[in-house]
């Protein structure tokens, strides 16, 4: 178990070097950070002068290197066009996109896997069809005009919901939530929904492909041979062996639920790490781009250490496969 | 007159599609007395599952019961609402399927899919049932009973896991177990266990069975009595005895006739005194080794490997124009061997000669290998492309190698080759999917012989088929053996095959060739424990009770 | 069995029944089955010859500004506009016709898409077969950068391509290069989905004994490659392509409204969405609903077309 999760986490620490490198070269040689930097009228003496002290004549290796360290310690450097430093930028805006997340990750999970195990289960019955077809006409609805489509319907029309922003928020420690007033709660529906509708369209899609491909198998026609019960077979054979492949892909939906954010926070005008992004790609604002992706690919990475770890608990072959080396 | 366990009346099973209907199952009447044990025999397609699964209930959609009656003890239950079914299952009829791999839940132990079912149907604790879980364990042969069942089904090998499926099946004392082709995913030696622990357990606990089969060698050693099924009709129904010995109808005594057996029954072939004593194929020592549980990133990194031998210091040879049989079972390594041989697989150590050439010594042997060496393989559903014409997978060979280059004289010898092989010139412009399983290998063989080789791999040419289609198949490449002059390398599990096509064989257990030499003296003489006990297990129709 | 004499002219089967055999075959079969699928595949056609027809069937020409007058601007559908024009669907701020914007905008979403998805395909066709065939390190290599793509939503991935491309080309040639930009992106941002999948069917097909067949004669990888394993694999990748059309459309779509598309002079689907969200609030939906119709159906029919294909070549997941 301990060698697996140590196996695990070095590919995952290989993965996190990978993207770093991919986001020092963007960071480094995408626009001139120097020229950015200093004013139209400044002398190329002036220029050099401050390559040297920002080290980029330094070789390209100590560059990197120094950009790992900076990148351990939460230091990517000072927007351009903000002119703050962009790890302040997006720890100031994590929570919003955290709790955003998580709301629709919920709302994705909770809903995606009860109707895809109800479809599959039903897959002949008429409101299977209705939720099949609604789903396919989901998946081809593009986020943005979801979150129009609500802001329009909620918003505009019956004036329930506001139609951007946080609503209030409060300050815990260097969190900034917006769970605990009204106005903040009343504010999440609408972008929660809006992000996770596609997350559940895939999930109960998966869900349904799985189990449907799972009640073939042999092992659930020996069940019914046996003579257990619908329930039993369904709830407690079909389901867990759905769920296998299921918590792999479902998990890593929801880590892109995060990066997926982007489309919902700019609809919504949230003040998340999303917006922050699009905004910084509109101006090539290199550094914030770099540490958004390393902060992405770190979602990423963690999400996939649990997921692997959860497989490991479901599934005693592998468990096993682990023991013995494999 | 006791009354019959089960009795099926006039049953039909009926698969809508599109437009037709097709009937797996047409107006099937039979009974099985109290702990009789019925076998029904038949290829595939002779609706004998479908019998099966429409007695427990378990026809897959949109497959129905289309007419007739099924009755239990005389209650008839084929028209009951699913849930009574349902209840009926397990508790009156049990079942077990034929691959022991995937009928268990492979997330959970034994311990818990045992206490599951015998809960389900009898009124007993949690303690309880798992005691009589252990009993039944034991019962079915699994050594360390109460250890064990704790174990997840990965645990255990192939037939410890069919053992369980019995155990299963048998849990809630049914009266009725319809065992579907309950040894066919197993190898020779454990089939005749596991028929064996059915046997046994069905007669303690008073069940009878209804034993599925395509193989008539496991029916006339367990079965009372039998019904031969033939595109989903009772063609006929006796004692084992009686059938196997007289059989009356047309279609059971050409089926019987088929069947090739471990015992010499027909001539003999001449003894191998006049053969020209050099060897054409020649393999020495030959050995594979293959290295475990290494991933491509692993393998960059130095550390110890552990090492799998899969051949082990195998040598024969093969006169020309004669049959060499290599007997063994899964995972013996005599697939390994052929893949060497015909150049897919490089050898760890040893060589092999073919009329004279070395086929893994450079350029050279490589050149002389692809002229004189083909291959036949055992699917013939996968061996051919799908997307191509046969045509173009007939000339494929003779194109690569140059043999023949321009069209009218490539397509004259494909269309000769599938002559030769008993097929119409006019197949060449169809796609494989036209073709029975039987045409197919045809197909295949006809690939093999366009590149004009000396030497044909066999790799279980025939295990895929029907055994109606088998003897053609064999008999086809017995022509062609005679009228090219062909050496066979005949790679199978199935011992009758090998002693009717083989003048010597070899035996291969766990990469060693534990025996060989002149196939009658092997059969009807054997030295090695091995090969005895091979011998001794295989299901045959000579050996009928 | 007697020797069939050979003849060279074997009756060639008439053309009336192979288009009968094609008539019957299950694809056709489940088509004429399917009329969600015939109404998908007419709807998909009509909006497809729209588009690539759009300079001669579109009433007025919205990007030339003699033909625009301002005044013109915000007219509602189907009324007369100050200039007595008829503009069926209306008109947007600037006086031009939202039915001709959409024709045009369509012809460019389409564009992209069409354009991303076979850039995608060919990439991920290729790399997933040498995956699947070579196996070993290349397999190993390819497919951790896949599953590391595959789990970043293609929309950040493009974005980034995008921000990277943005910051690379030089000003005055941004505008020119966005579209075929837009495509890179949008193409490198889904390979991974065609990879995947080819590499896995070339691994099944791989083992299979036709390919252990072709090795024996020694014949060339790259032709076994291309001749035997790859039209045994072209199933799956034409449901990736048509379902992943689709994406691509909207993932268009959405990085033009996210503004970073497209540039206005030559707007899509998405960056007509964009400005019509402005008028919202104020009451002038039409600049706003129709493109969004449009985008919505050319996006659900495609989807359509793939699931039914997807269905009728695998009809074990029906």
């Amino acid at each position: 178990m301990l060698a697996f999760i140590l196996r695990r986490l070095g590919q995952s620490v290989l993965v996190m070097l990978v993207v770093a490198f991919i986001a020092f070269m963007v960071f480094r040689y995408v626009g001139d950070p120097v020229v950015s930097m200093v004013g139209q009228d400044a002398t190329t003496g002036d220029i050099e002068q401050l390559r040297t002290r920002l080290g980029l004549n330094d070789p390209f290796y100590v560059q990197f290197v120094r950009f790992v360290g900076n990148a351990l310690q939460g230091q990517f450097g000072i927007s351009y066009r903000l002119q703050q430093p962009v790890s302040q930028l997006i720890l100031e805006r994590l929570p919003a996109t955290i709790e955003l997340a998580f709301a629709s990750a919920l709302i994705a999970l909770v809903f995606g896997v009860v109707l895809g195990i109800y479809t599959a289960l039903k897959p002949r019955s008429f409101s299977s069809a209705v939720i099949m077809t609604i789903s396919l006409v989901g998946v081809s609805l593009p986020t943005f005009l979801i979150g129009i489509g609500l802001i329009y319907l909620f918003a505009v029309e019956l004036k329930v919901l506001p139609s951007f922003g946080r609503g209030q928020v409060v300050q815990l420690g260097w969190w900034r939530t917006g769970l605990l007033t009204e106005s903040g709660w009343r504010s999440l529906i609408l972008p929660a929904i809006t992000l996770s509708l596609f997350q559940l369209t895939l999930i109960m899609r998966l869900v349904r492909a799985e189990m449907l491909e799972v009640m073939r198998t042999d092992y659930i026609r020996f069940a019914r041979a046996r003579g257990l019960s619908q329930r039993a077979i369904n709830f407690g054979h079909a389901l867990r062996n759905t769920l296998v492949p299921v918590i792999t892909i479902a998990g890593l939906q929801l880590g892109s639920v995060i990066a997926f954010a982007i489309i919902t926070e700019t609809v919504f005008q949230w003040p998340g790490v999303g917006s922050l992004f699009v905004n910084s790609v509109q101006v090539v604002d290199v550094p914030v781009m770099a540490a958004y992706l390393v902060f992405v690919a770190l979602v990423f990475v963690v999400i996939n250490l649990i997921v692997d770890i959860l497989y490991f608990i479901v599934d005693p072959r592998l468990r096993d496969g682990a023991r013995t080396g494999r | 007159m006791t009354e019959p366990v089960l009795s099926v009346k006039n049953l039909v099973v009926e698969f809508p599609f599109r437009d037709d209907v097709f009937r797996a199952v047409d107006d099937v009447s039979f009974e099985i007395m109290p702990g009789e044990v019925v076998g029904v025999v038949g290829e595939s397609g002779a609706g004998k599952s479908m019998t099966g699964a429409a007695v427990i209930g378990l026809i897959e959609r949109p497959g129905h019961i289309a007419g007739g009656e099924i009755r239990l003890k005389g209650e008839r239950i084929d028209n009951l609402p699913e849930d009574a079914r349902a209840k009926l299952r397990g508790k009156r009829i049990g079942m077990v399927f034929q691959d022991p791999l995937t009928s268990l839940n492979p997330l959970y132990t034994v311990g818990r899919q045992l206490v599951e079912t015998i809960r389900a149907h009898l009124p007993l604790s949690e303690a309880e049932a798992r005691r009589k879980a252990i009993d039944l364990l034991v019962e079915a042969g699994i050594p360390k009973a109460a250890e064990r069942i704790d174990s997840y089904p990965h645990q255990f090998s192939g037939g410890m896991r069919q053992r369980v499926v019995i155990a299963l099946a048998i849990a809630a004392e049914p009266e009725l177990i319809i065992a579907d082709e309950p040894t066919s995913a197993l190898d020779v030696s454990v089939q005749a266990q596991i028929i064996k622990v059915l046997k046994k357990l069905c007669a303690s606990h008073g069940a009878a069975i209804m034993l599925i089969t395509h193989d008539m060698g496991v029916i006339a050693q367990t079965a009372d009595r039998m019904i031969v099924m033939h595109h989903g009709k009772i063609v006929e129904t006796g004692t084992v005895g009686d059938i196997i010995r007289r059989p009356r109808e047309p279609y059971t005594i050409k089926l019987i006739d088929s069947i090739p057996t471990i015992s010499r029954t027909g001539e003999t072939i001449a003894p191998e005194a006049a053969n020209d004593d050099r060897a054409f194929v020649e393999i020495r020592d030959l050995v594979r080794d293959f290295e475990l549980g290494r991933s491509a990133f692993t393998r960059l990194l130095p550390g110890k490997v552990e090492i799998f031998r899969a051949v082990n210091e195998v040598s024969f040879s093969i006169a020309k124009g004669k049959t060499f049989g290599l007997v063994g079972e899964s995972g013996s390594g005599k697939s390994t061997c052929a893949k060497m041989i015909v150049g897919l697989l490089r050898p760890t150590s040893g060589s092999i000669h073919v009329d004279g050439h070395d086929v893994w010594a450079g350029a050279h042997g490589l050149r002389e290998r692809r002229r004189r060496v083909q291959m036949i393989f055992q699917d013939p559903y996968a061996s051919l492309n799908p997307r191509w014409r046969v045509a173009d997978i007939v000339a494929e060979p003779m194109k690569t190698l140059g043999i023949a280059r321009n069209r009218t004289e490539v397509q004259d010898r494909v269309a000769d080759l599938l002559t030769k092989v008993r097929l119409e010139p006019g197949a060449m412009k169809k796609f494989p999917h036209e073709f029975s399983g039987g045409q197919r290998q045809r197909i295949a063989i006809a690939r093999a012989l366009s590149s004009q080789p000396e030497f044909i791999v066999c790799d279980e040419p025939t295990s895929a088929l029907d055994v109606s289609v088998q003897a053609q198949v064999l008999d086809l490449m017995s022509a062609l053996q005679e009228e090219f002059g062909l050496t066979y390398l005949l790679i199978s599990h199935n011992l009758a095959v090998v002693r009717q096509m083989s003048s010597a064989v070899g035996v291969l257990h766990n990469g060693v060739l534990v025996e060989s030499g002149p196939v009658d003296a092997i059969f009807d003489n054997p030295q090695a424990d091995y090969t005895k006990m091979l011998l001794d297990a295989v299901p045959d129709i000579s050996k009928v009770a | 069995m007697t020797d069939l004499p050979h003849s060279p002219e074997q009756p060639v089967p008439a053309r009336t029944s192979r288009l009968a055999t094609f008539w019957r075959s299950d694809l056709v079969w489940s088509y004429r089955h399917s009329p969600v699928t015939i109404v998908a595949s007419i709807v998909a056609l009509a909006l497809i010859l729209m588009a690539v027809l759009a300079p001669w069937i579109a009433p007025y020409n919205p990007f030339n500004p003699a033909t625009l007058n301002l005044m013109d601007g915000m007219t509602p559908p189907n009324s007369a506009s100050y200039s007595d024009r008829y503009f069926l669907l209306g008109t947007d701020n600037q006086g031009r016709d939202v039915l001709s914007t959409i024709m045009y905008g369509s012809r460019v979403s389409l564009f992209v898409g069409i354009m991303a998805t076979l850039f995608a395909m060919v990439m991920g066709v290729g790399l997933g077969l040498v995956a699947g065939y070579a196996g070993g390190l290349a397999d190993a290599v390819i497919m951790r950068v896949a599953d590391v793509q595959l789990s970043f939503p293609a929309i950040l991935i493009a974005l980034l391509i995008f921000g990277v491309a943005r910051g690379i080309i030089p000003p005055n040639h941004q505008e020119g290069a966005a579209v075929w930009v837009l495509i890179l992106a949008i193409g490198l941002a889904n390979w991974a989905q065609f990879a995947r999948t080819v590499r896995g069917a070339t691994m099944v097909e791989r083992q299979k004994d036709y390919v252990a067949a072709a090795r024996i004669l020694g014949v060339n990888p790259i032709l076994i490659l291309l001749r035997h394993v790859l039209p045994n694999v072209l199933g799956p990748v034409l449901v990736i392509g048509t379902i992943g059309l689709a994406l691509a459309i909207i993932e268009e779509a959405t990085l033009s409204y996210l503004g970073v598309g497209v540039p206005p002079t030559q707007p899509s689907l998405g960056t007509l969405i964009r400005i019509g969200q402005q008028f919202l609030f104020s009451g002038e939906w039409w600049i706003l609903l129709f493109p969004a119709v449009t985008l919505v159906l050319l996006a659900l029919s495609v989807n359509l077309l793939g699931d039914w294909l997807r269905d009728a070549l695998n009809p074990k997941l029906r």
